[in-house]
């Protein structure tokens, strides 16, 4: 698994993916954040609750080929007759596109610290909004690499999960405009918005974190299942 | 070392192979051939453990690929038909992935400088893999099965565009390998086989078709022997000559070879007794000089074709059923 992490990290760096990620990534948290400063405000909130979007809309670029490019070279062969488990290449995978995430979100150590500058952060806050965020971003990964396992090509990897994200950041508006209470019920159960809301303000809801722990451990399930698939067909 | 058996595999209704069974000793070098789309690279995708089988178990050094897949995968090094390369790596860079990748326990360093030594592949170490040609990516997908010396080498095709200075170089290699390796090897070139391999097994549409030393394959599938012979002098007069030879089973004229009443002739022979003197002799009497005379052993190529062609009309018997 070492292994794989170390390669797929050293890939992202080659490429110039990890750089177009980090640089989107930098380039709207900075706006937010240059937005909250030009109103006076300490308020990192509003930095991360505009965040929201871009990162559904931006990570899949980082899932995109990390499954559909090995099924294209052919070097999953490489992979799936070595010593190690299905499982063991997901959570590589997974693990090394976590890696470039972390350092997405690493813009977020200066802009606090220039807050602390002007007064107290409260830490509290900050904290349960970053790992809001790592989980919301970890979410989009985890659903990024299984539809990186469904195709052979990465741009339709990358449309799909583009789309995956959109429509999710979506899905309040949408059950807003349906307007069935029982609908809008269960959207609000599953959507990543309503829960995202709760760690931007600064409930750490315990029932939110295992929700989207959920999703990250049942779409990497789904992926080694999906892998697997195609071995006993 | 491995053992394949009653190996069935199924797409659907489609059966990719159909109850095959071998086993490759220690130390041999093990041919599998046999017609474009016949099972080859399906049969060694199950033994590495790539794809499963429908049913059929695979024993490697004791290992069963699908109840310890983890023991049996660290005794195998593959090379598949398309070398699993990612081509954004350097040689060098690569090569140590693959060592962590397959938890080889051996001093890293030292490890890959040898294996780069046994395929000739120092001079590139630090190119990279998408600027290597074809036959140095082939040449680096080999080193990346022999690292951490694995017992049971596995190779598909292995000399498949290379060209033919490369293909003898691949070819002494594999012999080199046999030595120290069990190696299994598939090819759709029978010459190949005949090159490098101790045992062949022919493999067509699923089936297992022949299993034998490759010395003794074309042996095995012929009863009798037969000479060609290209003669000078008219037709009638040289077929009659021939047929009172003793030894001779059967005469077939062949086509004139050239102007001065050359013509080619096959002659069946009795595998006992070699009529190749007394065909000399009785040409000298008829006055009909022999221009060339040779064995005609049936080739390798020929027997392929004969073990192969049977399976395709029981199987399309079969298909009317």
């Amino acid at each position: 698994m070492g292994a794989i992490i170390k390669r797929e990290v050293s890939a992202y760096f080659t490429s110039a993916i990890a750089y177009v990620v980090m640089a989107v990534f930098f380039l709207f948290s900075g706006m937010f954040f240059w937005n909250m400063l030009y109103y006076d405000s300490s308020n990192l909130i509003i930095v991360f609750s505009s965040m929201f979007m871009v990162t559904l809309c931006v990570l899949p670029m980082l899932t995109m080929k990390l499954l559909s490019d090995e099924k294209r070279q052919k070097t999953d062969q490489a992979l799936l007759t070595a010593p190690i488990s299905v499982w063991q290449i997901v959570l590589g995978k997974f693990i090394s596109a976590e890696i470039i995430y972390l350092c997405c979100m690493a813009i977020y150590i200066p802009m606090t610290l220039v807050v602390a500058c002007f007064t107290a952060p409260q830490w509290g806050i900050i904290l349960c909004n970053l790992i809001g965020m790592f989980l919301l971003g970890s979410s989009i990964i985890a659903i990024g690499v299984f539809i990186s396992s469904l195709t052979e090509s990465q741009v339709i990897a990358a449309v799909a999960g583009i789309a995956t994200g959109f429509f999710i950041s979506m899905l309040d508006n949408i059950s807003a405009a349906i307007g069935v209470d029982f609908v809008t019920a269960i959207i609000s159960w599953i959507s990543f918005m309503t829960r995202y809301q709760n760690f931007y303000s600064g409930i750490f809801n315990i029932a939110d974190a295992i929700y989207f722990l959920s999703v990250i451990g049942l779409f990497l399930f789904l992926t080694t299942r999906v892998i697997d698939r195609k071995r006993w067909s | 070392m491995v053992e394949v058996k009653n190996l069935v595999k199924k797409y659907g209704d489609h059966t990719a192979l159909d109850n095959v069974s071998f086993t490759a000793e220690a130390g041999e070098i093990l041919g599998f051939l046999g017609p474009n789309g016949a099972g080859k690279s399906t049969t060694m995708n199950i033994i590495t453990g790539y794809i499963s089988s429908t049913s059929g178990t695979v024993t490697v050094d004791g290992c069963e690929i699908l109840d310890d897949p983890t023991g049996a995968k660290s005794k195998i090094g593959y090379l598949p038909e398309i070398p699993p390369l990612y081509i954004d790596m350097t040689v060098r860079k690569y090569l140590e992935f693959m060592f962590n990748l397959k938890k080889v326990r051996l001093p890293k360093k030292e490890h890959i400088d040898e294996v780069c030594a046994v395929v000739k592949i120092k001079d590139v170490q630090n190119r990279l893999i998408k600027n290597l040609s074809k036959g140095y990516k082939q040449r680096v997908g080999l080193a990346q099965a022999l690292l951490g010396n694995p017992p049971v080498l596995i190779l598909d095709e292995p000399t498949v565009g290379l060209d033919p200075k490369q293909i003898i170089e691949m070819r002494n290699l594999i012999k080199g390998l046999g030595k120290k390796h069990t190696v299994i090897l598939s090819s759709h070139v029978l010459s190949e086989v005949q090159a490098t391999c101790d045992r062949v097994i022919i493999i067509n549409q699923g089936k297992l078709v022949a299993d034998s030393k490759t010395s003794s394959l074309s042996d095995t599938l012929s009863s009798s022997s037969s000479l060609l012979l290209r003669v000078i002098g008219s037709p009638s007069g040289v077929m009659s000559a021939l047929k009172a030879v003793e030894g001779v089973v059967r005469v077939e004229k062949g086509a004139q070879v050239s102007e001065d009443g050359c013509y080619e002739y096959v002659i069946t022979t009795d595998k006992d007794n070699d009529p190749s003197k007394g065909i000399f002799y009785a040409m000298a009497k008829n006055n009909s000089p022999i221009v060339l005379m040779r064995s005609n052993e049936l080739s390798l190529e020929e027997a392929f074709l004969r073990v192969t062609e049977p399976v395709a009309s029981v199987s399309r018997k079969g298909g009317k059923r």
